[in-house]
């Protein structure tokens, strides 16, 4: 009964989404004040339906109904609850319910947060998310149902993929999507802005929040990805550059100039053309990573077996959307106006090449992977364009881009003089030179590369010291007083920009000095990797509620003193008769330790992989102090105020309309 | 500088700087394509030397052999027609298995043998790569494979499903 009820649910969500979708938007055009006015309450009824649908979802898999299809498939009695539930998004259907519902939950925000807004511009941008949801809903009931019923029922399920039975699988997707998704609303405001012929610095912060704490959760949701792929593939890789992580990384590069463009058009009213732009761009990139993940065409971790015609239908969707917007972008982009002119040295052009190079560098991925599906596709040839790819093109580009991110804050808005800024900035830049020759030799050895990188995270993290210090002795006040007139949104930047340092920092040196063997063990045996010694105490026999595991004991000293002991398993999931190895580490600040069983081998010994990863860590600081960046920045009071300022008036806009 | 001359150099410069990204990534792409061949391609012939590239197919039933260090394995991948020895050094993946699909990149040496530098298998029951699909696919349409072969490859393609 209760599939039923949520099936019947998302039946009716269809219908209020095609009227959420079809009459506040002709009623903006027609000026009718009542059609504008239904936006709001379809939003808010199409929330309670889908979250009916999910939720009556989630019931069928807490109570193990294997008459559900997608629930059977996907679940089992043995499941531990916590993975009963995140297994909703285990699979295609529940991926795709999850999306629609997470559409629904941005959508009643955008209804509770917009009282600002004027009426027409509201009602476009909750119509454009009608449509959106228009489409994930008719996916949904078309080619992906998820209540389908299974007759008769099967006696258990088949159990959840047993590489996704981890905490990660319950914050990822979630995260993940709410970042993908949450450029809808960037989307949704831009499409209303064309179509209104309306943008101006009002838009521009209107969309600013909204498209920070969209970029939040995306940055939270590809850090959560990667962290989950080190600990749990076994070999210690935070990053593939497999073609769906691609998918969720293009629309980040798109969305982090997007959040950048938004702030030149909010403060001196340019790059509006390029902005709208670029929230198409973003959004248009996480329907086609959607598109990437759902249709089966690549080889992933994270590709589901799919059949063709729902590949289809999502091409189809991509197609009307992307094709649909940037026609009403080449047609109304010319009435949005110019914004302020600018000198070539100001803060403006600082950031409009940092754009250009994030979007050519989102371009460079996007050329890498769809190219080998788009020769596939044409029957001229498998191929497949691996790290070397990426790693080669990525570093070149962003390298110029992180040099500009050190000088664009604190170079002037129009214009801007070059020796003052070289005069500014020209110890952090002689000391960043000095460390990128020097550190790697103490280290141990030079590379290009590891030079490279040393260089750009030394630049970032001194050019911030210099800008905190500048801001903060400018006044006369004393230091805490200087430190609270600092606004929010100005340590926002700051620490995003600090994380990117951090980040660069533990990615260059894992690259260059990350070591790992492969041995083969008995217990008592010794390895020496980097100084540690690891010794291996055998395997004993552990149980899970739904897996038996090997479990290894590895005791790590460096110079005779005890670092960690690590517990390698290796675990078969009985239900598929699956072998799972779960990775065991010892994290600290200076790196971690890593080991992971491999095979058992004759008369007792394993094979295991023993590595040292050092400052690993930092990577995932780097993105943690990203994220804590964009919400300081989301805080900032101006937002706070500007809203309970709109509150006490009267809605401007619906008196013209 | 004037307003035109101005708009002139920004145009002029973001060319130049466009040209230079789109040189960097082509190269880059051209020199790091990793072609796909089944064992059929390899076993007539039709692969490079000395470049990588990947195979894919089943894990032939019966070829899977570890070295007395316990790390190096060789085992041959069949599009149930013709099959190609591989050896590999290092751990294989969690669900490397006879008789399930598989794809590997590495290099062909002068003996003709391929030394694989990366080994992936499925990760799901119900999936395979989408490489070793194709390689059966493309034996069995060349109706290299006998009808017993076929029913397999029928199987495998459901499960697939």
């Amino acid at each position: 009964m209760i599939p039923e009820i949520g099936h019947f649910a998302l039946i009716l969500a269809l219908l209020v989404a095609v009227v959420q979708g079809v009459f506040p938007i002709v009623g903006a055009a027609k000026g009718n004040v009542a059609w504008m006015a239904l936006a709001k309450p379809a939003a808010r009824t199409q929330f309670l339906l889908v979250a009916a649908a999910f939720l009556s979802l989630a019931y069928t898999f807490a109570i193990k109904d294997y008459s559900v299809l997608y629930v059977a498939s996907n679940s089992n009695s043995k499941l531990p609850l916590q993975y009963r539930v995140a297994a909703l998004w285990g699979g295609h259907e529940g991926s795709l319910l999850l999306w629609a519902f997470i559409l629904n939950v941005w959508t009643v925000a955008v209804t509770f947060f917009s009282k600002h807004l004027p009426q027409v511009t509201r009602a476009r941008i909750l119509g454009v998310m009608g449509l959106i949801s228009v489409g994930f809903l008719l996916f949904l009931l078309t080619v992906s149902n998820p209540f389908e019923r299974l007759i008769p029922a099967a006696i258990d399920g088949r159990d959840l993929n047993p590489l996704l039975q981890d905490p990660g699988m319950v914050f990822h997707p979630p995260m993940l999507y709410m970042g993908y998704v949450g450029f809808s609303v960037a989307f949704a405001f831009a499409i209303a802005a064309l179509l209104g012929g309306e943008l101006d610095a009002a838009w521009a912060r209107w969309s600013r929040p909204w498209t920070t704490l969209a970029w939040v959760f995306l940055t939270i949701g590809i850090m959560a990805g990667s962290n989950w792929a080190y600990y749990e593939l076994g070999w210690g890789g935070w990053w593939f550059w497999d073609a769906v992580e691609n998918a969720s990384f293009m629309p980040w590069l798109v969305g982090t100039a997007l959040i950048h463009s938004l702030a030149v058009t909010e403060k001196r009213g340019s790059f509006k053309a390029w902005t709208v732009l670029l929230a198409i761009g973003a959004f248009s990139l996480s329907l086609l990573g959607t598109f990437l993940v759902r249709s089966g065409v690549l080889t992933s971790v994270h590709a589901f077996a799919t059949d063709p015609e729902r590949g289809l239908f999502i091409l189809a969707f991509l197609v009307i959307v992307i094709g649909g917007s940037l026609a009403l972008f080449a047609w109304r982009a010319s009435s949005v106006g110019k914004g302020g002119a600018f000198d070539v040295l100001s803060r403006e052009s600082f950031l409009l090449g940092n754009n250009v190079l994030l979007v050519v560098a989102a371009g460079s991925v996007l050329l890498g992977t769809l190219y080998p599906l788009f020769l596939d596709t044409l029957g001229l040839g498998k191929i497949s364009v691996g790290p070397p790819y990426f790693d080669s093109v990525f570093a070149p580009l962003m390298a110029p881009a992180v040099f500009l991110m050190g000088v664009g804050p604190i170079a002037r808005w129009k214009k801007a003089e070059l020796p003052e800024l070289a005069l500014r900035l020209r110890w952090a830049f002689f000391i960043s030179l000095a460390t990128a020759a020097l550190l790697p030799l103490w280290l141990g050895h030079w590379t290009p590369m590891i030079g490279l990188g040393l260089f750009l995270a030394a630049w970032v993290l001194l050019v911030s010291l210099q800008t905190l210090r500048e801001r903060l002795t400018v006044s006369h006040q004393s230091l805490p007083e200087r430190i609270r007139s600092v606004p929010l949104a100005w340590w926002g930047m700051w620490f995003a920009h600090l994380g990117i340092g951090i980040f660069i920092l533990g990615v260059t040196i894992v690259k260059g000095f990350e070591t790992e063997t492969a041995v083969r063990m008995k217990t008592g045996d010794v390895a020496h990797l980097s100084g540690f010694a690891f010794t291996f105490d055998g395997v004993k026999s552990i149980e899970g509620p739904n897996y038996i595991a090997a479990q290894g004991t590895i005791n790590v000293t460096k110079n005779g003193k005890a670092i960690a002991t690590l517990n390698p398993s290796k675990r078969i999931y009985t239900v598929q008769n699956m072998p799972m190895s779960e990775a065991g580490i010892a994290a600290s600040l200076t790196g971690d330790v890593y080991a992971s069983l491999g095979e058992k081998l004759q008369d007792g010994a394993w094979s295991v992989r023993i590595y040292y990863k050092p400052m690993v860590d930092w990577i995932w600081g780097g993105c943690a102090l990203m994220a804590l960046g964009g919400l300081l920045a989301l805080s900032d009071r101006r937002y706070r105020a500007a809203k309970r300022k709109a509150v006490y008036q009267p809605v401007p806009g619906a008196v013209a309309a | 500088m004037k307003a035109r001359h101005k708009r002139l150099a920004w145009i002029g410069g973001g060319l130049v700087i466009i040209a230079l990204a789109a040189a960097l990534i082509l190269n880059a792409f051209r020199s790091n394509m990793v072609f796909f061949y089944t064992p059929t391609q390899v076993a007539n012939g039709e692969v490079p030397k000395e470049t990588s590239f990947r195979i894919g197919g089943l894990v032939e039933q019966g070829s899977l052999q570890r070295d007395q260090d316990g790390l190096t394995v060789h085992f041959a991948v069949t599009d149930l027609a013709k099959s190609t020895a591989v050896s590999y050094q290092g751990i294989l993946p969690d669900l490397f298995k006879e008789g399930k699909g598989v794809v590997a990149q590495g290099k062909l040496d002068a003996e003709g043998k391929f030394t694989a530098s990366e080994v992936l298998a499925k990760h799901d029951e119900n999936y395979m790569p989408p490489e070793a699909a194709e390689a059966l696919k493309r034996a069995q349409a060349a109706g290299a494979a006998n009808s017993s072969l076929n029913t397999e490859v029928d199987t495998l393609k459901k499960d697939k499903l």
